[in-house]
C-alpha cells in the first residue's frame, strides 16, 4: 500500500514557512548552479562560434595571441602561395593578412577606458567569416580612414556609433558601418583597412595570416610542413582551436570558481533540507505510528518522506531555474587575462542545463531527505504511538 | 500515610470562611469563541465570590467552560464582558504588560502536564518566577529551598524534569507556584495525568497549603476524589454556574 | 541571571539539528570569508601601489611602446626624482601553465623605486653587475626550486627565442602585501638582443615608471609629461600607479561583481537555513513560551530567549568558520597562487564575518519571535501534550 503523494504535499503546505525557507535556500543554490552552467555554456558558445573548423590561423611561433604576434610581409607571401589555400568563387585566394592591435577607448557613460581589439582586414576577411554580417551602413572604402564596428563595441564605447569618429594613431577614423557577429568574439572588435592601420600605428608587420583550407582534412600535413619550413617562424592552428586556447585561462578560472561555489552551496542546501526533514519526522512521530498501525509498510513511510523531500527539491529547482532564465538577458564583458582585450559573452540556457539543474535539485532533496526518512521508517509502532 | 478517608485528614480544621474578606469577585462575565463563522458561547453571566483562604473546586463535564473560567481568573485570557476584581484590582482593565506584572506577583499556576522547562533543573524551575522580582541571589536561594522543602523534594533539586516521576514533577510545579507567595493559586486538573497514589499525594499537599498556610486555591477538576479536598465545590454546565454548596 | 545558561542549553537541546545548522553556518562563513579574501586579492595590486610612483605608457594602449629617448625629457620635468623603465616580457618557464609576471627593467632605478623588494646587499650588487642576471621573488623561486646562481631559461612570447638568465638574487616582500612571484632582469640585455635580431623593436620601452618628490604633485607632473609628448608619434598617458592598477581591476569588474554578489547570496542562503531552524524550534516551544508568559515574563524576555538562542547558534558557527578560514586560505593560496599572488585573510574580513554572523542570527529570530510574542497564552498552553 502506498501513501498518496497528496499526503506529502499537504504536509509541505501545512508547514509553509519552513517549506518556503528550505525551498528558497535550494532555489538560490539551483540558481547559482544554473548560472554557472549557463556562463560556461555562453563562453563555450562564443569560442566555438568565433572560429571555423576549416580556417587556419598562423601567428609567430611562441606568441600566444595575435596582439603579441608579428609576421613579416615576406613570410606572409610565402604562406599565400601554399597549395592548401582554398580558392574563392572568383578565383581569388581565400586568405587574409591581418594586423591586430589593442587600443584603449573610454566606455559610454563612464570615463573608465577598456581595451578594444582593432583588426586591420583584407578584402577576403569578411568572406572567410560567415558569422560576421554588415547590418548598418556600408563597408569602408579601400585606402581610407574608415572603419566598421562590432555591434557590442558600438553600443558600449564612446564614439563607436555609426557616423561618429574615433581618434587613435594621430588620425580621426569615421565609423561607416556596424556589423553583427552574433555571440562571437568579433562583435567586440573594430575593423578597418589593414594597410591604413599599419601606417597609422607604424607597424610594418602583419599580426596573423588566416586562410580557408581547400580540404579541411589537409590541416595536419600543412602544419607539419609549414612549421618546419626554415623560411618561416610561424605556428599554425585551426581557428576553432586558436580561440579556445585564447580563453583557456578564463575558462579554467570560471570552472574552478563555479565548481567550488556549487559544492559549498549545495552542502548548505542539503543541510537545510536535512534539518527540515528531521523536524518533519520528529513532529509527526505519532502520525507515523498511526500510519504503521493502520497497516502501511516501512517502505511506504520511507517513500512518503522521500517524496516530501523530493517535492521540496523540485519546488526549489523550478523556482531557481525560473529566475536563472532571466540571466539570458545579461551580457558579461570582462578582460581576458591572456589577450588583455575584452571578452564578452552571455548566459546561455539550454535544454540540457534545465535537466541538469532539475536533476541536481532532486539529488539535493534526496540526499537531505534520505536519513530522516530512514529514521521515520525504522520507528517501532508502539514507541511512536506512545509519544503523543 | 495511613489510609485516610479524605486527602485532608489530619491537616487541621478548614478556614472559617464567614470571617474572611472576599478576595475574588467575578461579575457578569461572558466569553465566547469564534469557530469559523460560528460564535460558540462558553461562559454566560457568571457571578460568584471567592473568600481569602477558600479552597474552591470547579467541576463540570468537558466543554462546560471550567478551564476558560480558570484562565480568565488567572489573567491569561480576556473576558468579552464583565469584570473580575482580585485583591482590589480589576484585572479585566489591565493591558498585556500590566497583566504580566500582575500575574508574576499574584498568581501561582499548577497545570495538568506540569509544564516544567525541560532544560532547567528542579531548583532552576522553581527559581524562574523569582527572577522577575528584585530579590538577591541568596534570598532567591532561600525561598526556593523553602518551597522545595514544603513539597518534600529538597533532595532532588538538581535533577532535570526528565529525571523525575510525574508526581515529583507536579510537586516541583507546585513549589514553583507557591514560591512567590501569590494571592491565589490556580490549578488546572492537577491530578489529571497521575496515577492514584501520586494523585493522592498531590491532593494532600494542596490541602496542607490550604489549611496550614491559608492559601486561596482555585482548582479545576473532573475527578470527584480530588474535589473532596475542597471546601467549596461549584458546578459549571454549558457555561452557567450551577451552585451547590456542600 | 541564569538566562545565558538557559540560552545555551536551549540551543543544544536538539543536538542533531543545532549541529547541522552550525555546520551550515560554518561552511557559509568559510565561503564568505574566502570570497571576500579573493576580492581583496583582486585589489592587491592597487593596495600595494605607492602614491609616489607614476606610470607612463603609450596613450593608444599598453601594447604600444614608447621610445627610450623620452627618458631625458621626463627627467627634466620638475618634481620627478627617479626615472626607470621596462617592458612586460611575458616569458614562459617550460610550459604555459607556469605563468608568473616577468619584466625587463632598468635595474638600478627600478629597485630604488621599489624599496618594498628587500634584497641582501651582496645579491643586489652582483645582480646589478651581471648583464644577464635576474632577481626572482621568494615564492616563485621556492615554487620552481631556484637558487642563487642557477640558470633559468624563459621562452619569449612577445620577444621570440629562448632567453637565459642567471638568478643573482631573491627578493622578499617588506610586508605580506608585496607580490613575491615576479622576476626582473636587465632591460639592456633585452634591448641589445633586439638590436641584433629585430632592430625595428630596439630602443623601445613598454612603460616608464617614475618617482616623484611629493604625492601632491602627481596631477601636475602627469599633465606636464603628457603635454610634452602631445602630437608626437607616441603620445603618452601618465597616471598614478594606483590608477594604472585600478584600470586592470575595472576591466574585470564583471567577475568582481559576480563574486561579491555570490558572497551575499551565500549569506542569504544560510539565513534561510537558520531562520528555518529557529522557526521549527519556536513552533515546538510555543507551549514553553506560554508558560513563561503565564509566570509573568514579558514579551521582551521571550524575544530575548529566541534571539539569544539564534545568536548562540549563529555565532558558534561563525567562530568555527573564521577559525577554518585561515588554514583554508593558506591551502587555497598554495593551489592557486598563479591567479592570486597575494592571498591572505585581512582583519577587515574577520569583522565582516562577525557582522554577517550577527545579522544571520538576528534575522533568523525575527519571525519566530513575532509569532511567539503575539500568541495568546491560552492557545499556547493548549498546544502542550
Amino acid at each position: 500500500m502506498k501513501v498518496p503523494v497528496s499526503y506529502s504535499f499537504r504536509n509541505l503546505w501545512t508547514r509553509r514557512l519552513t517549506t518556503i525557507l528550505t525551498a528558497g535556500g535550494m532555489a538560490l543554490v539551483v540558481f547559482v548552479f544554473a548560472a554557472i552552467l549557463m556562463l560556461a555554456e555562453g563562453l563555450q558558445k562564443t569560442l566555438v562560434d568565433t572560429g571555423s573548423w576549416d580556417n587556419v590561423v598562423l601567428i609567430r611561433k611562441g606568441s600566444q595571441s595575435e596582439v603579441q604576434s608579428g609576421i613579416e610581409r615576406l613570410q606572409a607571401s610565402i604562406i599565400e602561395t601554399q597549395p592548401e589555400v582554398a580558392a574563392g568563387a572568383d578565383g581569388r585566394r581565400m586568405l587574409a593578412k591581418e594586423v591586430v592591435v589593442l587600443i584603449s577607448l573610454p566606455k559610454r557613460g563612464t570615463d573608465k577606458p577598456s581595451n578594444v581589439i582593432i583588426r586591420g582586414v583584407s578584402e577576403e576577411s569578411m568572406a572567410m567569416r560567415p558569422q560576421v554580417k554588415l547590418v548598418e551602413g556600408r563597408m569602408p572604402r579601400p585606402s581610407s580612414s574608415e572603419i566598421i564596428a562590432g555591434e557590442s563595441v558600438s553600443r558600449r564605447f564612446t564614439g563607436a556609433g555609426i557616423g561618429e569618429t574615433l581618434r587613435f594613431g594621430m588620425r580621426d577614423w569615421t565609423v561607416v558601418g556596424i556589423f553583427d557577429a552574433g555571440s562571437t568574439g568579433f562583435s567586440s572588435e573594430i575593423w578597418g583597412d589593414a594597410d591604413q592601420l599599419m601606417q597609422a600605428f607604424r607597424r610594418p608587420v602583419y599580426s596573423s595570416v588566416i586562410f580557408k583550407l581547400r580540404d579541411a582534412s589537409g590541416f595536419d600535413a600543412f602544419k607539419t610542413r609549414v612549421e618546419s619550413d626554415p623560411r618561416l617562424t610561424v605556428e599554425a592552428k585551426r581557428e576553432t582551436r586558436f580561440y579556445a586556447d585564447q580563453s583557456e585561462v578564463m575558462a579554467k578560472f570560471l570552472r574552478i570558481l563555479g565548481m567550488s561555489l556549487t559544492i559549498i552551496f549545495s552542502l548548505g542546501a542539503v543541510i537545510g533540507a536535512m534539518i527540515t526533514m528531521y523536524a518533519a519526522v520528529a513532529n509527526r512521530t505519532a502520525e507515523i505510528g498511526t500510519l504503521r498501525a493502520l497497516g502501511f509498510q516501512r517502505r511506504s513511510i520511507l517513500g512518503a518522506f522521500l517524496m516530501e523531500a523530493l517535492l521540496l527539491g523540485f519546488i526549489g529547482g523550478a523556482v531557481g531555474l525560473f529566475f536563472a532564465s532571466f540571466l539570458q538577458l545579461l551580457t558579461i564583458s570582462t578582460l581576458n587575462f591572456q589577450t588583455f582585450s575584452e571578452l564578452a559573452f552571455s548566459f546561455t540556457l539550454t535544454v540540457e542545463i534545465v535537466w541538469q539543474a532539475l536533476l541536481f535539485s532532486l539529488v539535493m532533496g534526496f540526499v537531505g531527505g534520505v536519513l530522516p526518512a530512514l529514521q521515520a521508517s525504522r520507528m517501532k509502532i508502539v514507541d511512536a504511538l506512545r509519544t503523543s | 500515610m495511613t489510609d485516610p478517608v479524605t486527602a485532608c485528614d489530619g491537616q487541621g480544621p478548614p478556614v472559617d470562611l464567614e470571617n474572611q474578606p472576599v478576595i475574588v469577585e467575578v461579575r457578569n462575565v461572558n466569553k465566547a469563541y469564534l469557530r469559523g463563522n460560528h460564535v460558540i458561547p462558553v461562559l454566560q453571566e457568571i457571578n460568584f465570590d471567592i473568600r481569602a483562604g477558600e479552597f474552591l473546586a470547579l467541576m463540570g463535564p468537558s466543554g462546560s467552560g471550567k478551564s476558560t473560567l480558570l484562565n480568565l481568573i488567572a489573567g491569561i485570557d480576556k473576558v468579552d464582558s464583565g469584570t473580575i476584581v482580585i485583591g482590589g484590582v480589576d484585572i479585566t482593565a489591565l493591558d498585556e504588560t500590566e497583566l504580566a506584572h500582575w500575574r508574576a506577583t499574584n498568581v501561582g499556576f499548577i497545570f495538568q502536564f506540569y509544564n516544567l522547562i525541560p532544560v532547567l533543573t528542579a531548583f532552576e524551575n522553581v527559581e524562574l518566577p523569582l527572577q522577575l522580582t528584585g530579590l538577591s541571589r541568596s534570598e532567591r536561594r532561600e525561598h526556593v529551598e523553602m518551597a522545595l522543602r514544603v513539597v518534600n523534594l529538597s533532595h532532588r533539586m538538581d535533577h532535570y524534569p526528565s529525571q523525575l516521576s510525574g508526581g515529583e514533577q507536579q510537586r516541583v510545579a507546585i513549589a514553583r507556584a507557591v514560591v512567590t507567595d501569590p494571592t491565589i493559586l490556580v490549578a488546572d486538573e492537577p491530578t489529571g495525568d497521575l496515577d492514584r497514589v501520586s494523585a493522592k499525594e498531590i491532593m494532600s499537599l494542596m490541602c496542607r497549603l490550604s489549611r496550614e498556610s491559608g492559601k486561596t486555591i482555585i482548582m479545576v477538576t473532573h475527578d470527584p476524589k480530588a474535589a473532596e479536598a475542597a471546601q467549596v465545590i461549584r458546578h459549571l454546565d454549558k457555561g452557567s454556574l450551577n451552585d451547590a454548596h456542600p | 541571571m541564569r538566562t545565558l545558561k538557559l540560552l545555551i542549553r536551549n540551543a543544544f537541546r536538539h543536538k542533531l539539528r543545532s549541529g547541522l545548522t552550525i555546520l551550515g553556518i560554518t561552511i557559509a562563513i568559510l565561503a564568505f570569508g574566502m570570497l571576500r579574501t579573493m576580492v581583496n586579492a583582486w585589489y592587491a595590486g592597487v593596495e600595494a601601489s605607492s602614491a609616489n610612483r607614476l606610470v607612463i605608457r603609450n596613450s593608444i594602449s599598453i601594447v604600444f611602446p614608447l621610445p627610450i629617448a623620452y627618458k631625458d625629457k621626463i627627467r627634466q620635468v620638475s618634481g620627478v626624482n627617479l626615472v626607470s623603465w621596462g617592458n612586460w616580457f611575458g616569458g614562459v618557464y617550460i610550459e604555459e601553465k607556469n605563468f608568473f609576471p616577468n619584466f625587463a627593467v632598468e635595474p638600478k632605478s627600478y629597485l630604488a623605486l621599489y624599496p618594498e623588494y628587500v634584497i641582501p646587499d651582496l645579491q643586489r650588487t652582483t645582480f646589478l653587475n651581471d648583464r644577464k642576471g635576474a632577481v626572482a621573488g621568494r615564492k616563485i623561486a621556492e615554487k620552481f626550486g631556484w637558487q642563487v646562481g642557477d640558470t633559468v631559461t624563459l621562452k619569449g612570447t612577445i620577444f621570440p627565442g629562448n632567453w637565459e638568465f642567471a638568478i643573482r638574487g631573491i627578493y622578499k616582500g617588506r610586508d605580506r602585501s608585496v607580490d613575491e612571484t615576479q622576476l626582473f632582469f636587465h632591460w639592456d640585455y633585452l634591448n641589445e638582443t633586439m638590436k641584433k635580431t629585430a632592430s625595428r623593436r630596439a630602443d623601445q620601452v613598454g612603460f616608464y615608471m617614475i618617482g616623484i618628490t611629493n604625492p601632491n604633485l602627481a596631477g601636475e607632473v602627469s599633465t606636464t609629461i603628457d603635454a610634452t609628448f602631445k602630437n608626437s608619434l607616441a603620445e603618452t598617458l601618465t597616471e598614478t600607479e594606483k590608477a594604472f592598477q585600478m584600470s586592470f581591476v575595472s576591466m574585470t569588474e564583471a567577475i568582481l561583481i559576480a563574486i561579491q554578489l555570490v558572497s551575499i547570496v551565500i549569506i542569504v542562503i544560510i539565513m534561510a537555513v537558520v531562520a528555518n531552524t529557529m522557526a521549527m524550534t519556536a513552533r515546538e516551544r510555543i507551549g514553553e513560551y506560554a508558560i513563561f508568559k503565564t509566570l509573568g515574563f514579558g514579551g521582551w524576555f521571550i524575544a530575548g530567549l529566541i534571539f539569544g538562542e539564534s545568536l548562540v547558534i549563529s555565532l558558534t558557527g561563525t567562530a568555527i568558520g573564521i577559525g577554518l578560514t585561515f588554514p583554508v586560505a593558506e591551502a587555497f593560496h598554495d593551489y592557486l597562487g598563479t591567479y592570486f599572488p597575494i592571498f591572505f585573510v585581512e582583519r577587515h574580513t574577520v569583522y565582516l564575518d562577525i557582522a554577517a554572523g550577527v545579522l544571520v542570527g538576528l534575522v533568523a529570530g525575527l519571525f519566530p519571535t513575532w509569532r511567539a510574542v503575539n500568541i495568546r497564552i491560552a492557545d499556547g498552553l493548549r498546544r502542550i501534550g
